[in-house]
């Protein structure tokens, strides 16, 4: 019985093991064109490949922090952010991702600050 | 005991320091990447897209008697926006504010006497109103409404004989003027509704003493150059702009947003810069700023891409 169910264990194993490997080859494809059309100005195509990258593997941290480099590039700052910090909670030490989010908020941070000034200079003309 | 902390402290900066370097050069090792350049739109403060026209009223200016903080602001900004902003500038004479606020001392918006009235908008958009009242003044002879048609300077109706403003507390008493609704809906109202642009300019002169570091060049006996960093003591004066734009909405009368600023800039006292130069040198430091405001903006980077 514990040999069926271990057998069970190793062939699900098995198979997932090439589907998880697939998933990431049919992304890397996506990540590809993206960086291809990226390169050439087509950042809205290639935020479509970058986001059916991260539909396919979502713990794709490279689709991730390239899709977050095209939010910042369309001004969806937000958007932007979540990418980023989804990106660096899959791979917290890789240090190109932590660079570029490192770059991002110190253009978020100074768009944010200026908002809070504001908003005090409003409550006390 | 504290060197050997410190020195524990400096191992151990050096150890990160090494650790992240062969991270990313482990990284770039294994990884694919691409640095592409980006910009990133900043999106405006204000929200002006209801607006096709702008009017720079004018200024409750103060401080030095050298530079028209008023005069040259107004013109400062109008020429701006003419060029960056997709907003239409209207032209015209600039608003003796000092002088509105003035006659209204302190009092609620609900008790205020007539906008004083700028000349006319050179673009022919003035409202009906105050054409006519141009054409009773011209007749007059009260205005000179032709000034900026011929290229000159907008004039500002200076009162003679109101208290100078030397510093930041004396603009307080004027400040009313930025909240009085009826006001700012009459002027919105003789100009079709524009974003109106208005506020507070301080331009003093400043004075400073202390010890700076310069660098200096010097040679040693080979003739080799080498810039050291030399600490002087040192008497330097020169200027701080502060100005508060207030931004406000020409169909309600109502401020919208307001912005305080503060540059300052200091030379030798053994050099003399004139202050209108100064002035125009910490215009332009805050100038993006400003504009920002009002359209957006792109900041150029670099960032790195992934495969």
């Amino acid at each position: 019985m514990r040999t069926r169910v271990l057998t069970i264990f190793l062939l699900l194993g098995a198979t997932a093991m090439p589907l998880a490997a697939d998933a990431r080859s049919d992304a890397k494809k996506q990540v590809e064109f993206g960086i291809a059309v990226a390169q050439r100005g087509l950042w809205r195509e290639a935020i479509y490949r970058w986001e059916r990258a991260v539909q396919i593997d979502p713990k794709y941290a490279e689709a991730l922090n390239d899709l977050a480099i095209a939010y910042e590039h369309e001004g969806d700052l937000d958007k932007a952010r979540v990418a980023y910090e989804k990106a660096l909670d899959i791979e917290p030490n890789n240090a190109l991702i932590k660079q570029n989010y490192e770059l991002f908020k110190e253009i978020n941070d100074r768009t944010t600050r200026k908002d809070t000034q504001d908003s005090q200079d409003n409550q006390n003309p | 005991m504290t060197g050997r902390l410190a020195r524990i402290r400096r191992i151990a900066r050096t150890t990160r320091i090494l650790s992240s370097v062969a991270a990313i050069l482990l990284i770039a090792g294994c990884t694919n990447y691409y640095e592409i350049p980006i910009e990133t739109p900043i999106k405006p403060k204000l929200d002006v897209s209801a607006f096709q026209r702008v009017l720079v009223a004018g200024f409750i200016a103060g401080g030095t008697d050298d530079v028209d903080g008023n005069l040259e602001t107004t013109r400062l900004l109008r020429s701006q926006l003419r060029t960056k902003s997709d907003l239409r500038v209207i032209d015209t004479d600039v608003l003796p504010l000092m002088e509105v606020a003035n006659e209204t001392p302190g009092a609620p918006a609900e008790a205020k006497a007539e906008p004083t009235r700028p000349a006319a908008a050179s673009d022919g958009s003035e409202g009906k109103d105050a054409k006519e009242g141009r054409e009773k003044e011209e007749k007059e002879g009260k205005t000179d409404t032709k000034a900026e048609s011929r290229g000159e300077a907008p004039q500002t109706a200076t009162p003679d004989k109101l208290p100078a403003i030397k510093d930041a507390k004396d603009l307080e008493p004027y400040e009313h003027i930025f909240a009085d609704v009826e006001y700012w809906k009459k002027i919105g109202e003789e100009y079709q509704n524009p974003l109106i642009v208005t506020g507070t300019v301080m331009f003093t002169p400043h004075q400073r003493s202390g010890i700076v570091q310069r660098e200096e060049e010097v040679y040693d006996s080979f003739g080799r150059r080498r810039v050291v960093p030399v600490r002087t003591y040192m008497e330097r004066k020169g200027y701080i702009l502060q100005p508060k734009f207030v931004f406000i909405d020409g169909r309600t009368g109502t401020v919208m947003h307001s912005e305080n600023f503060r540059e300052e800039v200091l030379y030798n006292a053994n050099q003399s810069t004139p202050a209108l130069s100064s002035y125009f040198e910490l215009m332009d430091r805050l100038i993006p700023s400003f504009l920002s405001t009002l359209s957006s903006q792109k900041i150029k980077g670099t960032r790195v891409l992934l495969q």
